[in-house]
């Protein structure tokens, strides 16, 4: 029984026996089983990130009214292990002039970047790498390490295409980067606390129900922070070929690739941890982990598809109206949100879930309403002006032909 | 000796080297990814002290914003990403003892300090340092002022830097 409630603490109480057992120390054996605990996370991990590939194909595909790959075993299951053998046996090449240190140094940094966020990711109840009380900020922190993993690509390959997107992508990372903290900083409010498993535990109620604004922020954010299009500046494949990891090749570029998929499910995990429940879905998690890690990860692969659903959906925003939009609609939204939902939160609190609830929603619909009335009234008279301006030059050329 | 001091005195090494090599290095775009190294290590040892909010912050701002901004100004400025320069200038024996001099003088005084040999007590079960910052940072008996005078201070910068950025037509 306790093997189907709790089994990564029976297999580790047991590990630790068998090794105090042989006369290893227990600090030592200790440490040497979390050490197996993040080894047995990372390998799973890979393996996911290795159909995340033939995920992501084939949901491409589909997108685009194609088949997508279907030669190779049942679906085409056997396809992302042929890529990986092509990519671990093409030449490593390095370019001329480059920096070779930083040049090999910024794939694993990115990958990593990606892999240090699993730590704080609460699987199941009693099954999380580490229970983080600034769990929302380590986020935050974890892309600061991906931005220096792609600055320090685009500099060190020594070419003006590679350089000019490392510039693109981390002007965008730099700045979608304080609408996520405000979008982090909304379940922190409702919940208290910044601690990833805390934030699910005080999910009683979906906070998409609670902020649907602040959902949507984080979502539009995340899509940012991944370089994923229409935010995909940094790779712009039909201006820069290929952006930051342009000169990379073989398993180096396969790391940048890897890391920006498993980057994609992790996002969409963290969406689905902060809005949707995590773990969380009628009770099922405290049957057993073996229910709660599915649930988790079906919410993270629905949340990856959202994020695939507007990558090929959507056409590419022009650089400069990716960085107004963000700075004079999604900061100022996410502040103003941050600040509706603080206040909202603490008139509130003390009535009952009927009017909690519904409070805290009409809040963020009518906010949504005030921000969609202005918008329109603003693009109403700028397109006045424009039409006015052009009106005027009409007629003066009929007067004065 | 413990785990805990291994893993100081490893960290402070790597700090130190780190530091050494950011005033030593010709490269400047290797200067500014020494300095995140040294600021990585500085979070580490704000982890070692169970600081976490201080070490993830120290990562957002240092390296997320402030070694970003210099190496994209090392990048957008310089020509040449090298130092031509001769690195020491005819005062360096002056600073270097002026430099060992500090460093003993502070090594006396803290050999003196009782609490150099205490051992660090054990955190309450419980204890949430999260919390207790936050109620400490906004609670008027507490920081409530100085944390406003600094939030100030920041705005009138930005709002400085916004005013000496803006295109009049």
């Amino acid at each position: 029984m306790n093997f189907w409630t709790d089994p990564l603490k029976l297999a580790a109480d047991w590990l630790i026996g068998l090794l105090t057992g042989w006369g290893m120390p227990a600090g030592v054996a200790l440490g040497l089983t979390a050490f197996l605990g993040v080894l047995l996370l990372i390998t799973v991990l890979m393996v996911i990130d290795i159909f995340l590939v033939w995920l992501e194909r084939k949901v491409v595909a589909r997108f685009q009214d194609r088949i997508g790959p279907n030669r190779l075993g049942p679906f085409g299951l056997i396809q992302p292990f042929a890529d990986i053998i092509k990519l671990l046996i093409k030449e490593d090449t390095t370019p001329a002039n480059a920096d070779k240190v930083v040049y090999n140094l910024a794939p694993m940094l990115s990958m990593m970047s990606v892999l240090i966020l699993w730590a704080i990711v609460p699987l199941a109840p009693r099954i999380l790498g580490v229970d983080l009380n600034v769990g929302a900020l380590y986020i935050v922190a974890a892309g600061a390490i991906g931005t220096l993993s792609i600055i320090m690509a685009g500099w060190s390959s020594n070419n003006k295409f590679a350089l000019i997107g490392a510039f693109r992508q981390v002007a965008v990372l730099v700045s979608f980067e304080i609408p996520m903290v405000a979008a982090l900083l909304i379940p922190t409010i409702l919940a208290g606390s910044m601690g990833m498993n805390a934030i699910i535990q005080a999910q009683n109620v979906w906070y998409v129900w609670l902020s649907p604004l602040g959902a949507l922020i984080f979502l539009v954010a995340a899509i940012a922070e991944l370089g994923r299009s229409p935010f995909d500046m940094g790779e712009a494949e039909s201006e820069l070929v290929a952006g930051y990891n342009i000169e990379y090749s073989g398993m180096k570029f396969g790391m940048f690739y890897a890391g920006e998929l498993l980057h994609a499910l992790t996002f969409g995990g963290f969406w689905g941890i902060l809005f949707f429940g995590g773990y969380r879905f009628f009770g099922l998690e405290q049957v057993s982990p073996f229910l709660a890690i599915p649930i988790l990860l079906t919410k993270a692969v629905i949340g990856y598809w959202i994020i695939m659903w507007v990558k090929y959906t959507m056409m590419r925003i022009r650089i400069d109206h990716m960085l107004a939009f963000n700075w004079k609609f999604l900061t100022p939204l996410a502040f103003v949100l941050l600040m509706v939902t603080a206040l909202a939160n603490v008139l509130l609190r003390g009535a009952s879930a009927w009017i909690y609830i519904p409070g805290m929603f009409l809040s963020n619909v009518i906010l949504g309403w005030i921000v969609v009335e202005f918008m329109r009234r603003y693009s109403r008279a700028e397109r006045e002006k424009a039409e006015g301006a052009a009106k005027a030059r009409t007629v003066l050329e009929i007067a004065h032909p | 000796m413990t785990v805990a001091q291994i893993i100081f005195l490893v960290v402070a090494l790597v700090t130190l080297v780190s530091a050494l090599m950011v005033v030593t290095t010709q490269n400047l775009i290797h200067a500014a990814l020494w300095l995140v190294v040294t600021l990585f290590a500085v979070a580490i040892l704000y982890a070692l002290l169970n600081a976490s909010f201080l070490a993830v912050v120290q990562v957002v701002v240092y390296i997320g914003a402030i070694a970003i901004l210099f190496i994209f100004a090392v990048m957008l400025t310089r020509k040449e990403m090298r130092d031509q320069g001769p690195q020491l200038n005819a005062s360096w024996g002056l600073s270097a003892l002026l430099a060992v001099l500090t460093f003993g003088g502070l090594f006396a005084l803290l050999q003196g300090w009782d609490g150099m040999s205490k051992t660090v007590a054990a955190l309450p079960s419980g204890f949430d340092a999260m919390n207790e910052l936050g109620t400490a940072l906004t609670s008027p008996n507490a920081f409530v002022l100085p944390f406003e005078v600094a939030s100030v201070l920041l705005l009138a910068a930005l709002v400085g830097a916004v005013y000496l950025a803006f295109n009049r037509k």
